[in-house]
């Protein structure tokens, strides 16, 4: 009878710390599910058009490609993407590795001067060539960047979303404040608010026509980030993602950055 | 018609007195709908072709609102840890201004260099606190030797330096956006005030400039119009010589300028300083009115009449004067709505609303109220004027002598107008008592040129800002401007390319210079663009698909004439050493305020012309003649040509302000030839006298009222001269000695030119007239 009682508040002692889950735990909780989701993606490579659309509507393409490779245990994932239009940066090959605890590292090839050059580190969100996307928002995007606090449930584009707030631990990150729409069937980002320095609201990302790779993997075909305090915006349009094509970690070195095609 | 209307008013005063306050009510709470302007632009038409390139600019590149906060320390020393960690702090804190887009200062300026065969790009200085006393002056002859700091955010002798926010206003409600945005910036300069006793903390900028406008309107209201309520009260109890006269007048003076404002105001509309003169305009131009009635009606009472015998009789006499010159100053003002400056067409419709209203109210509204306000003794000094006596002999006996002598001072004065010069200056148009004004004043002085042209330099297609010949070109172009006497700072895309080429290789100095391969620039671009932290990046330089530049040029704070022919040397430069796609026209503010003045005046000469005109057909009409109407043209036209005479031999700075001085001042100065023509010609024609008797019947039946007059017209114009906005200041002066060169041309100049043109044919018109 003792036994029973105390097994009984046990299970409402456990209930009750389920429902004290803080909000900050919830945030995180959600981050690790979407993170855990997109794990074991192996590589994959994408094309991906970038188009910007000044004020006035008026746009600016450029084409490149990208290749992913996943990290392993501790190490962030590493990424190469090479530059096939405008003409004059034809060839040009970014590698970066990103890390979890610490600032990324990033290595640009120019062609013109046959060289590698180290990026300056702790830039990384000014503009992406020109862009309305900074660096920071299209590198991987590893939970340790960010802490979290869980909002609120809503439903949006017709999805029921979690809706949590995300704050950037890297005191150079041009934010204070994201916040995210992750549809709770599948753990995607559809929308996301970047909150500036003086935390107003300076643009959104929307991720759109989600499609599904290896059964398991979505991708978006296409996001759009607006830019509300310049009007500016930039289209990133995706094309023929290939999953698992055998990339080799030997592919993404500094040596290898001169070869990239 | 008008008796029988004044006889029903004197006798239910009550009723008019309570309908009248009624209306004024009704109409006048609107004035509580507007708002203080902050936007320059306000002064511009939406097709002003300078506003548009303007306009054109900031869409490819940045919003240029800017707000500069410079930092003066008292002992000249910026490079030391204490001064450096405040420009750390204050560029760290500035993100924070409302719609900031940009802070720059020497602190965050992104240095470049090379290290082994890596570029470093990084802020020139960062926890300035542990910096050692030599790496602060290697920093320091880093900064005094960039071409986008030196002369910009530091001194040239390092003795100033300066934060440059760049603000983007949404634009929604610019006039509480402004102030938000200011109100921030000097909370947080007073903090660093207080925190840094030594340096001096000085303001400018667009979005400074923008503000300054409410400010001065603020200025206006709470200084301008208690003067001119108090100068009413003392001109009218002078020329009424009594309270209720005073009162009565007074209160027709206030409501006419309440109605008028009030109707304006209804729909919410914004206001400059500009527009804020009209109260002040109305009051003095309604005084006049009230003025004339009310000597008639005194005259009547003095002579025994009962008061509405009197009122009857006074309105009788006078409804036609008053009528006629309420349509000609309305007309006059109408004209305003020519101009090429949006406030100047509310000034002038709130005049005209205002003029109008006070026509309707003395003649409707003053009978009734004097019907309830005691009568008084009137003093028998009421039209005793022997000294109109005196003067009017003295022209007739000397009229050739004053006739020759005033021709030739008129034409000398006219011949001088060109040497005006012209000049718009958004930092001159308020005066010192305006902060703004001085801390521009101080900025120009120590650190940079506070007014400024840009030049969006386009390149061949998409990426062609790389092609080394554009850069080269654009490189030279900057040193031509470099090479300007009034130039202060050049900021220039081709200035990032030498560097960058020079850390590329090693910071060797030789490769300080253009690339020479254009993939190598593009290349060398892209790097930078990928190491340039958050706000700091290139599109306020380059445009988004890389096929123009913006170049900035910081100048001294010279005349509008100055800026265009600055202006004209750099597009013939263009022409000359550039393709044709380059050249282009600078784009500012100080350049489209340089243009203003000129565009004003031109769009503002047809309908001065087409008033001109209606104006002399109206008198030809009241005056039955012809030959007089065009003879009146002279005393109407000559006094603004004899002002701008005057203008030039005393200033010689015509702005804004003094465009549209003809069409304030076109239907004032029309009133006085009116007055004394209508009585000439009535002298003429009803009591069949000679030129010379009529003349002297001119002056004595209207020459005292017309000094009044003028001497209130003179003192109300001159109240604005009080105005720390000088396109107020100059308006209200150059329309004080217009309005008074006017009397004094009616009086010295139009009767010998009556003796002269209007005798020999006149006196035998009217030998005929008696014998047929």
């Amino acid at each position: 009878m003792i036994k029973t009682m105390l097994i009984a508040a046990l299970f409402a002692l456990g209930s009750v710390t389920a429902i004290a889950q803080t909000s900050q735990e919830k945030g995180l909780a959600i981050a690790v599910e979407a993170d855990k989701r997109g794990e074991g993606f192996g590589d994959s490579q994408v094309e991906l058009k970038m188009v910007l659309v000044d004020s006035k509507g008026t746009e600016a393409p450029r084409d490149m490609r990208v290749k992913s490779l996943e990290g392993v245990g501790e190490e962030g994932d590493k990424s190469l993407m090479i530059f096939d239009t405008p003409i004059d940066q034809k060839g040009v090959a970014m590698l970066t590795y990103t890390h979890k605890d610490k600032s990324d590292d990033q290595w640009l090839y120019l062609p013109a001067l046959k060289r590698v050059k180290k990026i300056s580190s702790k830039n990384k969100s000014g503009p992406f060539v020109g862009s309305e996307f900074a660096f920071e928002d299209i590198s991987s995007q590893e939970v340790e960047k960010y802490t979290y606090n869980y909002l609120r449930d809503e439903t949006f584009d017709g999805k029921d979303c979690f809706v949590v707030e995300r704050f950037p631990t890297d005191k150079y990150s041009g934010y204070t404040k994201q916040v995210a729409w992750i549809d709770k069937a599948e753990y995607r980002a559809l929308k996301i608010e970047f909150y500036d320095r003086k935390k107003s609201l300076l643009k959104t990302l929307e991720n759109k026509d989600y499609k599904l790779y290896l059964d398991k993997f979505w991708r978006p075909a296409l996001s759009v980030m607006q830019n509300h305090q310049t009007k500016k915006g930039t289209r990133l349009e995706y094309k023929g993602y290939e999953f698992q094509v055998g990339l080799k970690d030997r592919e993404f070195t500094k040596n290898s950055l001169k070869r990239a095609k | 018609m008008i008796e029988r209307i004044t006889w029903w008013l004197v006798r239910h005063p009550w009723a008019v007195v309570i309908a009248t306050l009624f209306l004024v009510v009704a109409t006048g709470y609107g004035a509580k709908n507007i708002k203080l302007n902050a936007d320059y632009r306000a002064f511009f038409s939406n097709d002003n072709p300078y506003l548009q390139a303007f306009e054109n600019l900031q869409d490819q590149y940045n919003k240029v609102d800017n707000i500069l906060i410079a930092m003066v320390p008292k002992d000249g020393e910026v490079f030391n840890t204490r001064i450096l960690t405040l420009v750390e702090e204050l560029t760290e804190e500035s993100w924070q201004v409302p719609y900031s887009r940009r802070v720059d200062s020497i602190s965050n300026f992104q240095h470049t260099y090379a290290e082994e065969d890596d570029m470093i790009v990084e802020s020139l200085f960062e926890y300035s606190a542990d910096l050692s006393e030599e790496e602060i002056q290697a920093k320091k002859a880093v900064a005094l030797k960039d071409p986008v700091l030196a002369g910009n955010l530091i001194a040239y002798d390092g003795k100033a330096t300066g934060v440059n926010i760049t603000i983007n206003l949404p634009g929604i409600n610019q006039a509480a956006e402004v102030p938000e945005v200011v109100g921030f910036v000097r909370e947080m300069v007073a903090k660093y005030e207080e925190a840094y006793p030594e340096v001096g903390f000085y303001l400018t900028g667009v979005t400074m400039t923008n503000n300054a406008f409410p400010e001065a309107s603020a200025q206006d209201i709470k200084e301008l119009y208690p003067i001119m309520i108090l100068l009413i009260l003392v001109l009218l109890f002078f020329s009424l010589k009594g309270m209720w006269g005073t009162l009565a007048t007074f209160s027709i003076v206030v409501f006419s300028s309440t109605i008028a404002m009030g109707l304006f105001g209804w729909p919410g509309p914004e206001v400059t300083p500009t527009t804020l003169s009209a109260p002040v305009m109305i009051m003095t131009l309604a005084i006049a009115d009230c003025i004339h009635i009310l000597m008639s009606y005194y005259h009547g009472i003095a002579k025994g009449e009962s008061k509405p015998a009197a009122m009857v009789e006074s309105i009788r006499i006078n409804f036609q004067p008053v009528l006629l010159t309420s349509v000609t100053t309305a007309i006059g003002f109408l004209t305003l709505n020519f101009s090429d400056a949006p406030p100047f067409h509310d000034l002038g419709n709130i005049v005209c609303i205002g003029v109008l209203a006070a026509f309707l109210l003395a003649i409707f509204f003053l009978p009734a109220l004097m019907m309830l306000l005691p009568s008084k003794k009137v003093s028998e000094s009421f039209g005793e004027n022997t000294k109109m006596q005196k003067l009017s002999e003295f022209v007739i006996k000397h009229f050739r002598p004053l006739l020759v002598s005033f021709s030739v001072i008129i034409v000398v004065l006219i011949a001088l107008i060109p040497l005006n010069e012209l000049d718009d200056n958004t930092i001159e148009y308020f005066d010192w008592s305006i902060k703004f004004r001085s801390d521009s004043e101080m900025i120009a002085d120590k650190l940079t040129g506070v007014q400024s042209m840009n030049y969006s330099l386009k390149a061949d297609g998409e990426m062609g800002v790389v092609d080394p010949a554009y850069l080269n070109t654009i490189d030279a172009f900057a040193d031509f401007l470099r090479s300007q006497p009034e130039v202060r700072h050049v900021g220039t895309f081709s200035d990032v390319m030498k560097r960058l080429n020079k850390n590329m290789n090693g910071d060797d100095e030789s490769y300080y210079k253009v690339p020479n391969d254009r993939q190598l620039a593009a290349q060398y671009m892209l790097l930078y663009e990928l190491s340039l932290p958050y706000g700091l990046d290139l599109t306020n330089q380059v445009n988004g698909n890389k096929s123009a530049t913006r170049m900035s040029v910081q100048i001294d704070k010279i005349t509008a004439q100055e800026i265009i022919a600055l202006d004209n040397r750099a597009v013939a430069w263009l022409e000359e050493n550039a393709p044709q796609y380059m050249v282009t026209e600078g784009a500012s503010t100080a350049v489209m305020f340089a243009h203003i003045t000129e565009r004003n005046i031109k769009s503002m000469i047809g309908g001065v012309v087409g008033a001109l005109f209606l104006i002399s057909f109206i008198i030809m009409i009241a005056i039955k003649s012809v030959k007089l109407g065009f003879i009146s043209l002279i005393p109407n036209l000559v006094p603004a040509g004899m002002a701008f005479g005057l203008w030039a031999v005393f200033d010689g700075m015509v702005g804004l302000g003094l465009s549209v001085v003809m069409g304030v001042t076109l239907g004032i100065v029309v009133d006085d030839t009116v007055h004394f023509m209508t009585k000439y010609v009535r002298a003429k024609r009803e009591l069949n006298l000679k030129t010379e008797a009529a003349i002297e019947y001119a002056f004595h039946t209207v020459g005292v009222a017309l000094t009044a007059t003028t001497i209130v017209l003179c003192a109300g114009f001159l109240v604005l001269a009080l105005s720390p906005f000088a396109i107020n200041t100059h308006m209200g002066i150059m329309s004080a000695l217009t309005i008074g060169l006017a009397l004094i041309v009616d009086f010295f100049f139009l009767p010998p030119l009556l003796l002269q043109l209007d005798k020999n044919k006149n006196e035998t018109d009217q030998s005929k007239g008696a014998t047929s």
